[in-house]
């Protein structure tokens, strides 16, 4: 790890895609925006074509320690959340054992500082065991030295009405918020794959969108009917989106998030059988991807999240309905909003210093991450080359998985470099050529 | 040919070559000295992952009167009971120098997975994979029924024909089998099934004709034939999950009993995969009258295997 002391400026590097400046980060924070205030012995990179952004949050990560230390540890977890730009990562509660208690998400947050890669923020269970029946002690995980502030029982849904009413009241304790994993179980029993003209084709059990839809708009009701803020996870359907713009419009505090693979892939990929594309919720249709890009421009959908989700090949590596569910997304989630939504015009970057930072940060409370690029604010920078396209190989990932579904695929730009606190966590060899 | 997966990918040429085969080989069939040298030294797995004894005789018997070698293996765990898993079972069958592998197994795709995963090189013949499909069955019912329909069969498809297929659309890999066979052999396809064992967007289809009864569709079309699809009885128990009511109604709305069958044409012929549930999706008087075709369907079954086998691995000799 570089010494903390070291001070950093980049020169002449595009805040947002929109401004030029000098970043000078030092002593954790940004020093100034002119390189005419560097420090003696600062190390300088050349900044010409790329962007600056706020370190990219992500507020659905699957880091699987504790228990399933073979397919991710929160190391190899932080050094792949780093390599693809983010400085924080929201670490989901479905663990072995399940983050429920106080004693859970202060072992998993004190091993992210340890790590120090980047801020490892644990998510609470919302009941005991991810069982569905009896709240967690939320203000237990509040309060701890993890300070939790997003609940979740993902991988399952909260499917009781009364208990989703309780949470979403209970938690307004502490400002939290609840992240419900959106799927109705009778609807979706044995499910394999999106229900359409696809899965009736592969024989695969369908997992219809109104599972989806049923509990969103439930959901979305009690919010408002209780006054909490409730935020939805992973949402892939256009009739998702139709709903919480109807939400919002009746100024239900409601967000959501969309990820990578819902934004660009369709489930005329399961064609072949290969366990790589099996994810939950499944991939959808193209009308479904035309709705979550539009959703995701006009701020119906307030952020991308990855769901990086590893899995050891052997949970892959079989037939479509022995394998486990999840991709792995931290590295090429930003390349692939890129793809999907910078590149065709329908999002600026500093759109995506708002749907992959400042609203992560903002909806996970997360101190210190999603500041502006000012003076005097955290140095939590991520360095974009926008013309550094890359194809994706699995294998090279710094995960301990490689179920990454984009093996292959040409993607245009990539984070170079990610300070967290003015310190490095990533640095792209390709950067080593600019340091001047 | 080098695998026989599905009947969505089988061409009419193809799917025509192995009726006619199977012909040949149905023809040696009647003969005293049954057992044909074709497939001497050459080794066929029958690979089990679910319970199918018909199935598995019928391959064996099929395999066996070629001269192969046939090895049963039946797998009943699966990489979710903790038992060996489907990669580990190829690369055993592939250090075996298994020619051939016959796979019947509960996950869809399996028989995919194992042609395309480079796990082992031989041939795959899909014996039935999850609710998708089991293309054997649908060729010897298009077998059958080319035989009974069409006049001077070789060569033939089974142009303006008008078929049925009754029952549990949604979970039958024999319909999702001989629906697209059907239609590539340019056959009208008629589907009778209440709503809920229909799969997603299928009454959406212009090239499919759906009846939500059985006495609709037999006022509606001229049937050739009627295929009789098994009804699982765990179809119905469970709270809120039944797909219908009860045996009871089931059988009064899509049951086939002599009345029904009196209804078709009088060269009209009865089809079911078996084993049939007597008394529920058919009754005794259909099930066993002259028009029924149901053991022929059974004799048929092992030629169309012997075809498949056949063409798979003595028409690769033949390549090479």
């Amino acid at each position: 790890m570089t010494d903390t002391a070291t001070a950093y400026v980049i020169e002449n590097v595009s805040l947002y895609g929109d401004t030029r400046a000098d970043l000078v980060l030092k002593d954790g924070v940004i020093a100034s925006l002119s390189a005419a205030d560097a420090p003696e012995g600062a190390v300088t990179l050349r900044g010409e074509g790329l962007i600056a952004l706020p370190g990219l949050v992500d507020l659905h990560t699957h880091l699987r320690e504790p228990g399933r230390e073979d397919a991710e540890t929160i190391e190899t977890g932080s050094r792949t959340a780093a390599r693809g730009g983010f400085t924080a990562v929201h670490a989901m509660a479905n663990t072995t054992p399940t983050a429920d208690t106080a004693g859970v998400v202060e072992q998993v947050w004190s091993r992210g500082r340890e790590v120090g890669l980047v801020d490892v923020f644990p998510v609470g269970a919302v009941t005991v065991g991810l069982g569905g029946t009896q709240l967690s002690e939320m203000a237990a995980m509040a309060n701890s030295r993890a300070q939790v502030r997003v609940f979740s029982d993902d991988g399952k849904c909260v499917h009781d009405p009364l208990l989703m009413r309780r949470a979403l009241e209970y938690v307004k304790t502490f400002g939290g918020v609840v992240a419900q994993h959106a799927q109705d179980p009778r609807l979706t029993e044995g499910s394999q794959m999106n229900e359409g003209l696809v899965s009736s084709e592969l024989g695969l059990a369908g997992w219809p969108s109104v599972a989806e839809e049923s509990i969103i708009a439930r959901d979305v009701l009690l919010a408002g009917h209780v006054g909490s803020r409730v935020h939805i996870c992973h949402l892939s359907t256009a009739g998702s989106v139709e709903i919480i713009r109807w939400a919002k419009a009746k100024g239900i505090d409601v967000t959501a998030e969309v990820m990578p693979h819902h934004l660009l892939l369709t489930d005329e990929s399961v064609r072949g059988y290969d366990a790589r594309f099996k994810v939950n919720p499944p991939l959808r249709t193209q009308k479904d991807v035309d709705a979550v890009r539009e959703g995701l421009a006009d701020g119906t959908i307030d952020i991308v999240a990855t769901d990086h989700a590893p899995h050891p090949d052997e949970d892959k590596d079989c037939e479509w309905g022995a394998a486990a569910m999840g991709m792995i997304g931290l590295e090429t989630a930003l390349a692939i909003v890129q793809k999907t939504m910078v590149d065709p015009g329908t999002l600026s970057w500093r759109d995506v210093a708002r749907v992959m930072s400042e609203a992560p940060a903002r909806i996970g409370r997360d101190g210190g991450h999603g500041r502006p690029l000012e003076a005097g604010e955290p140095a939590n920078v991520t360095l974009v080359d926008p013309g550094a396209a890359w194809t994706v190989e699995p294998a090279a990932t710094a995960s301990r998985s490689n179920n990454s579904p984009f093996g292959g695929i040409e993607l245009p730009g990539r984070a170079v470099a990610t300070f967290l606190r003015g310190v490095p966590t990533h640095l792209d060899q390709a950067l080593e050529g600019v340091r001047a | 040919m080098r695998h026989l997966l599905d009947t969505d990918t089988l061409s009419r040429e193809d799917a025509i070559l192995i009726l006619d085969t199977a012909a040949q080989m149905a023809a040696t069939q009647e003969r005293e000295m049954r057992k044909l040298p074709t497939l001497r030294g050459r080794t066929v797995v029958n690979l089990f992952f679910e319970d199918s004894t018909r199935t598995r005789i019928s391959f064996e018997a099929a395999a066996k009167r070629l001269s192969a070698d046939v090895i049963n293996f039946s797998a009943k765990g699966s990489s979710l009971s903790k038992g060996e898993s489907l990669k580990d079972t190829a690369l055993t069958l592939q250090a075996m120098g298994a020619d051939a592998v016959v796979v019947r197994h509960w996950a869809s795709g399996a028989a995919h997975r194992l042609a395309t995963s480079g796990w082992m090189h031989g041939h795959v013949l899909n014996a039935g994979d999850g609710t998708h499909q089991h293309p054997t069955q649908a060729l010897l019912d298009a077998f059958t029924m080319r035989r009974h329909l069409v006049s001077e069969p070789t060569g033939k498809a089974l142009e303006g024909l008008t078929f049925a297929i009754v029952g549990d659309i949604l979970h039958s890999r024999v319909a999702g089998s001989n629906i697209p066979l059907l239609k590539t052999l340019g056959a009208n396809v008629v589907v009778v099934a209440p709503p809920t064992l229909l799969p997603y967007g299928m009454t959406e289809r212009e090239d499919i004709a759906i009846h939500y009864t059985l006495d609709d569709a037999l006022d509606a079309h001229e049937l050739d034939g009627i295929m009789m699809l098994r009804v699982q009885r765990e179809r119905m128990t469970g709270g809120g999950s039944g797909f219908f009511p009860s045996p009871e109604e089931y059988t009064r709305l899509f049951g086939l009993d002599g009345d029904r069958m009196r209804r078709m044409p009088d060269h009209a012929i009865v089809l079911h995969p078996g084993p049939m549930n007597r008394g529920l999706e058919i009754s005794a008087e259909a099930a066993d009258s002259p028009r029924s075709v149901i053991v022929e369907q059974v004799s048929n079954g092992v030629a169309v295997r012997m075809a498949s086998l056949y063409l798979l691995l003595a028409g690769e000799e033949a390549a090479e």
